[in-house]
């Protein structure tokens, strides 16, 4: 055969394959818009599940998934960009540094459920907070660590050395350097990385399912220390729990929790294209 | 002061593995005790009348797991060399964050999509009771693991050297040649890598799973095992768990399954992170 046309075969190949990967993403997305879009108004948006939830809104929902995003922030942030820190300006390379590299890998590879069995043992019953937004929290912040971890380290190493050797020769000490030269020219890259875990965190169902998540709870939660309804766990219960649910309140959950994780997703794309192109170095 | 706090935080990451794998020992470990051994290698999951036996469950997520991994290892790559030699820039602009987009597709949303729309496709199309089968979960599963996958290989094919393809379109080898016979099988060992982390990814996933496979704890042996029902380790303790007393034999089964998943993506994730690590002391991940 030509080899010309077998190189054009194969482009064509490759491209349907790419096609293949891409048209499934865009139908799956396109079918929660279509079919969920119905459900969307006010009233759904705002207000207390009624009638087994076949009724009313999803609203406890909506602010269960927000507060534990909020509280999955609160703790994971000043960790994870604090141990991102460490690896990409103190860290020497050493068998410790390998030993929590190895960590980080596997902290990203441990199944959600097993997070969640983790949360139940040591938040729940162990530290006694019981199924609540802290256990739920904490839970879904270590899930989200090795993320943010690993996107701030990289956007921390990206900063040139220049920069740092300017600092310390204007007499400035490493963390006055790191504070005030090193970390708000990585800030961009590190923002995105945290927005990227939290909407993983937002979007997650296993790690919450014993640690905070209510089956049926028509009212917002009162402290920390209350369980919440969320998203996920609310579109999971109504699409295998609750028989005879209407088909556009699940694709309307549904879209919802899409909705919020994927403007999540735009909005870390935005952050990080604005200033990739505004950087000077 | 500071400087000690962010060492600590350094370090914090060790510490929360530890933690991890101490409280699924804690609460796990009873399981391998109070149950004889033969019965927690049978081949019977009935908790309700005391047998555990985990093999059906082992093996139902190894069944949906590997279906799923030769469904995306092709799709992935292809997806991948695509995306770095071959696709014109506009085609690049759209496919990189299409992809980001489907990584961050919560898995409840897909296992719904999955129910909904993919299951009873499959249903009709093979005339089947039910589509709720390990192929649906594995479909899913692979979708879910291509991101993982593409982004290493992506990575894999970024660090081979211009100079080998330069060689190759020296030698008067056109570019698919060049990508076929010398880039990709450069990239080898880490689209290996890839692989093993799509692997893990895709062992480890709970509510897509639990939502597409129908949840039948029985042994996948027979030939058609792969068009019904399955049951994964990830979907027994999410489903399950919700309804066993603290500390009853059954809690410290699902935490056994803990143990068994926790050592399994160790392994699988120790093996991935050791042929990174080799090659970036070599220069660079290939």
């Amino acid at each position: 055969m030509d080899r010309y046309l077998a190189q054009k075969i194969g482009f064509v190949v490759l491209g349907l394959m790419a096609l293949v990967v891409v048209v499934p993403i865009l139908l799956v997305i396109g079918t929660v818009v279509i079919r969920g879009i119905g459900a969307i108004d006010w009233t759904f948006l705002t207000q207390m599940p009624r009638d087994g939830m076949k009724a009313g809104g999803i609203f406890p929902a909506i602010v269960g998934t927000l507060l534990l995003t909020l509280g999955t922030a609160l703790a994971a942030i000043p960790v994870g960009v604090g141990g991102a820190i460490y690896l990409a300006e103190y860290a020497k390379d050493n068998w410790l540094t390998r030993a929590i590299r190895l960590a980080i890998i596997n902290l990203a590879g441990i199944p959600s459920v097993v997070y969640g069995l983790f949360g139940l043992g040591l938040f729940v019953l162990f530290l006694n907070f019981g199924t609540s937004i802290v256990a739920g929290s904490l839970t879904l912040a270590i899930m989200t660590l090795p993320i943010i971890i690993s996107a701030a380290e990289e956007a921390l190493r990206a900063v040139p050395t220049e920069f740092r050797t300017v600092s310390a020769s204007l007499g400035g000490t490493r963390w006055q350097g790191i504070r005030r030269v090193v970390l708000p020219q990585a800030l961009p890259g590190i923002i995105t990385g945290v927005i990227l875990g939290l909407l993983r965190a937002a979007g997650e169902t296993a790690p919450i399912l014993f640690t905070v998540a209510a089956f049926y709870l028509p009212r917002l939660p009162r402290s920390i220390f209350d369980q919440t309804m969320a998203l996920p766990y609310h579109l999971f219960v109504i699409s295998t729990q609750v028989p005879g649910m209407p088909t556009q309140v699940q694709y309307g959950t549904a879209l919802v929790l899409l909705a919020l994780v994927l403007s999540m997703n735009l909005v870390a794309t935005i952050i990080r294209s604005y200033f990739r192109r505004r950087r000077q170095w | 002061m500071i400087e000690l706090a962010i060492r600590v935080l350094g370090f914090s990451t060790v510490g929360f593995v530890g933690l991890i794998f101490l409280f699924l020992l804690r609460e796990g470990i009873p399981f391998f005790f109070e149950v004889p051994i033969d019965n927690v290698f049978g081949t019977r999951w009935y908790p309700t009348f005391d047998l555990f036996g985990t093999w059906p469950l082992i093996l139902g997520s190894i069944l949906v797991t590997v279906t799923a991994i030769i469904i995306a290892l092709p799709l992935g790559v292809a997806t991948a060399v695509f995306v770095r030699e071959v696709a014109p820039g506009w085609a690049r602009e759209i496919l990189k964050p299409m992809i980001e987009v489907l990584a961050g597709i919560p898995s409840v949303v897909l296992g719904f999509f999955g129910m909904t729309v993919i299951a009873p496709y499959i249903r009709t199309s093979l005339g089947a009771p039910t589509g709720l089968t390990a192929f649906t979960g594995a479909l899913i599963l692979a979708y879910m693991s291509l991101p993982t996958i593409i982004s290493v290989a992506e990575d894999a094919l970024d660090a081979v050297p211009k100079s080998y393809r330069d060689a190759g379109l020296a030698m008067g080898a056109t570019e698919w040649q060049t990508i076929w016979r010398v880039v990709v099988p450069a990239a080898r060992s880490g689209i290996v890598t890839a692989v093993m982390l799509g692997m893990g990814r895709a062992i480890g996933e709970t509510m897509a799973v639990m939502m597409v496979t129908g949840n039948a704890a029985r042994m996948p042996l027979s030939v058609d095992s792969l068009f019904r029902p399955v049951r994964t380790m990830t979907a027994t303790v999410a489903a399950e768990m919700g309804e066993v007393a603290q500390g009853a034999v059954h809690y410290h089964a699902l935490f056994g399954i803990g143990i068994i998943l926790f050592v399994l993506t160790f392994a699988i994730n120790l093996a991935a992170a050791s042929t990174i690590f080799q090659k970036r002391r070599k220069g660079g991940l290939r």
